[in-house]
């Protein structure tokens, strides 16, 4: 049996490295794949802590957050198509025209 | 059973009256519009009558009659009720009649200008206040009418507000009734703190009770001289009495109504209501008599002096609300109300007459332009001269037996007063017989003064180049007051009015009657001394004006700056400006506007804002647009959260 310990540590691995690559990454694409680590890293430590408690709520958890990721993931892609078309770049330095 | 009289139809009907016009009024033709004022206004007279015609067999007196609730605070009530009583009812009658012709002379008078439809609405509302102010069964309603008679006033002599003296005369009216008001409004704050009513019949009730005491004499001092400011506001008395002649600004029908007939007699009216109050306040009677006195004096010596005909007459009505104050003031309420009925309708008719004469000569008011109107004017010149018998006090004119009885009362009160009475008469009859002889006698000065006469002479319809008589409409109600100038007096042959008035002001007064009886020799003394002194105001006038003219000049000339002063009012519209308005203006500008609008208010709101749009420029650089500056905000935010949550678990 592995310990519980261990699912966490490596959810936290997988979510700082989401962040990280947030952080550090230029290119919009990736970092809508750091978005998708994170959502996984936090995925993992709710199925461990579900399997810990025996308590399937983390499990259904799980799910809607796969279900809203997908959809997220739908909208977002289909904003980096809009995006790329009309400023015809992915680095998102360069998608600025919110700021004051 | 009482019966229902049905009184809230007077006030309401005018109020319909008014409504109808002012709101509809602009689009409907001036036929329309006058036959909707006079219906509405005749409507609430006839009604008037029907109560006064019912008035005897009535079980109970004072007769109230409840409309509706309004106020109910505890154990304090106002409400929507009226009180008739002889003294209401003469008002009633007063007003409305007084007030039915003047809307009648008013259609004729007013039938060119464009604001035609705006003049009957404002009269109608005029006339609604009025007959609530009347009929009030508890001082708050008639403080409505009060304040409402006062914003009719307002309207009426702004009427023509283009004009930049009639809307400030119209402010100036307003503002100085306010100072009276505010006066009066603390005397009620009185009564209601010590009776806690403000009802007639509770406070008048209340009064007697009081215990008898330094005490409650003060009380009452305090709330008669507090209603008497009120009363000096409205009613035009030293030192209040600034706006009336300014008043004049206002279209001549609304002077004979407003400015001399109705409204200003309401303080004279609302003194004579509490006189309850008074009786018991010795101080504040004779703090009413002495302002009386002196007002009527004092205006009366103004009138001298003026040349325009309104004003002589705006002057006139000061000086006759003193006798009316000078009357209430030694507990004679019934002759304050019998010359305020006689002077409503001498005082009506000889502002209809000069409004008459202004329209003869086309919208001339300086007497020294007039002249020998005589003969193009004849119908004016005969109503005129009956009213200037009135004024004057020639028997048996109406003015005659009013002031007569006024005299008379206030000689047993204290000769001081009825020799300034007296002198009074004889100032009042000189300058009424001047108006008279400069403006009906010698030649007519409107052609020859000016080159002007000849020019409209040419334009033809308009006909001013030569004097020409009013239309019916205008001479009709001429001819009712003159008849009512003439006989309105003789209701007081024999204390008939007096016994009239006694269920209200109490038998205290007729019961003198088997006293008068041994003084009569007095009394016909006194009357034979004032019509003489009439007669020689007038003939001093006949002397002055008609058989040596240039003598005037000469006298004024002798006088020297007693004259000057006369002439221009006796400084007294400058020692106000100078004493008030200059200090409030100064004080407003420095203090208020420089100072405390400026510095405080504005200043810290530009300072605030300013403020604001520091910080928010400094803070407006976070808001960079770039993604990962916001991501890493939020990871940098987040961190700092979980590590104090850590820091917390750690702790416990």
């Amino acid at each position: 049996m592995v310990p519980l310990s261990y699912y966490l540590v490596l959810s936290g691995i997988l979510f700082a490295c989401g962040v990280t690559g947030f952080l550090i990454k230029r290119n919009i694409i990736t970092i809508f794949m750091s978005i998708e680590l994170m959502l996984n890293g936090v995925n993992l430590s709710f199925v461990a802590f579900a399997a810990h408690w025996h308590a399937l709520a983390g499990q259904v958890f799980v799910f809607f957050v796969m279900v809203v990721a997908a959809a997220e993931a739908a909208v977002g892609l289909a904003i980096i198509i809009a995006v790329y078309r009309t400023r015809e770049t992915l680095n998102v330095d360069q998608v600025n025209l919110l700021k004051l | 059973m009482t019966p229902n009289l049905n009184l809230w139809l007077i006030p309401i009907l005018p109020l319909a009256g008014a409504a109808i016009n002012g709101f509809f009024g602009k689009k409907s033709s001036r036929t329309a519009v006058s036959t909707i004022a006079l219906v509405f206004c005749g409507a609430a007279f006839v009604w008037a009558l029907s109560v006064a015609w019912r008035f005897s067999s009535l079980p109970e007196i004072p007769h109230q009659e409840y409309l509706a609730h309004w106020i109910r605070s505890g154990s304090f009530v106002a409400d929507f009720a009226f009180y008739l009583d002889p003294l209401s009812l003469v008002m009633l009658l007063v007003v409305t009649g007084v007030g039915f012709l003047i809307h009648i002379y008013s259609v004729g008078y007013m039938w060119d200008d464009p604001g035609y439809y705006r003049f009957f609405s404002y009269l109608n509302l005029f006339m609604f206040f009025m007959l609530t102010l009347v009929l009030a069964n508890n001082y708050l309603v008639m403080f409505i009418g009060w304040e409402g008679v006062g914003l009719a006033s307002y309207l009426l002599i702004g009427f023509w507000f283009t004009k930049d003296s009639a809307a400030s005369a119209g402010k100036k009216a307003f503002i100085v009734n306010r100072i009276g008001d505010f006066g009066f409004l603390i005397g009620l704050f009185l009564l209601i703190q010590h009776f806690p009513s403000l009802n007639f019949t509770d406070v008048f009730e209340g009064v007697p009770r009081l215990t008898p005491g330094a005490g409650t004499e003060t009380l009452l001092t305090t709330v008669g001289i507090l209603l008497m400011i009120g009363a000096c506001g409205k009613s035009a008395q030293i030192p209040l009495y600034v706006w009336l002649p300014d008043a004049m600004e206002g279209p001549t029908p609304v002077s004979a109504l407003i400015h001399a007939a109705t409204m200003v007699t309401a303080g004279v009216y609302m003194v004579a209501r509490s006189h309850v109050i008074f009786e018991r306040a010795p101080i504040a009677l004779t703090v009413v008599a002495i302002i009386g006195t002196l007002t009527a004096l004092f205006a009366a010596t103004i009138g001298i002096t003026q040349t325009d005909i309104k004003k002589v007459l705006a002057y006139s009505t000061v000086s006759q609300l003193g006798y009316m104050f000078m009357a209430c003031g030694v507990g004679a309420f019934s002759a304050g109300i019998f010359h305020l009925m006689t002077h409503a309708f001498f005082k009506g008719l000889l502002f209809l007459a000069a409004g008459s004469v202004i329209h003869a000569v086309g919208g001339e008011q300086d007497m020294r332009k007039m002249g020998g109107l005589r003969s193009y004017i004849p119908w004016t010149f005969l109503t005129m001269g009956t009213a200037t018998l009135a004024i004057a006090g020639i028997p048996p004119f109406a003015g005659f037996w009013s002031k007569d009885e006024i005299l008379w009362k206030a000689y047993q009160q204290n000769w001081v007063y009825w020799l300034i009475g007296v002198i009074t008469a004889f100032i009042t009859s000189f300058y009424m017989f001047r108006l008279l002889f400069m403006t009906f006698w010698g030649d007519y000065h409107g052609i020859q003064v000016d080159a002007h006469g000849r020019v409209h002479a040419a334009h033809g319809d308009d006909g001013h180049g030569e004097p020409h008589e009013s239309p019916m409409v205008m001479l009709v109600p001429l001819m009712i007051l003159a008849v009512l100038s003439l006989v309105g007096g003789w209701v007081g042959i024999g204390n008939r009015f007096e016994h009239f008035l006694a269920p209200v002001f109490g038998s205290g007064e007729v019961a003198e009657a088997g006293k008068e009886a041994a003084t009569n020799f007095t009394e016909y003394l006194l009357m034979g001394v004032s019509v003489l002194v009439a007669a020689l105001g007038a003939i001093l006038a006949w002397v002055l004006y008609v058989s040596k003219p240039y003598l005037p000049q000469k006298i004024a000339d002798g006088f020297g700056s007693f004259y000057e002063a006369v002439l221009n009012k006796y400084y007294v519209d400058e020692l106000y400006a100078a004493l008030f308005v200059k200090p409030l203006v100064d004080g407003s500008t420095r203090i208020l506007w420089q100072g405390v609008d400026r510095k405080v208010i504005d200043d810290s709101i530009n300072d605030a804002a300013d403020g604001a749009r520091h910080v928010s420029d400094n803070v407006r650089h976070m808001q960079s647009g770039n993604l990962r500056s916001y991501a890493g905000w939020i990871a940098a935010g987040s961190a700092a959260v979980i590590a104090y949550m850590i820091w917390l678990g750690v702790g416990r």
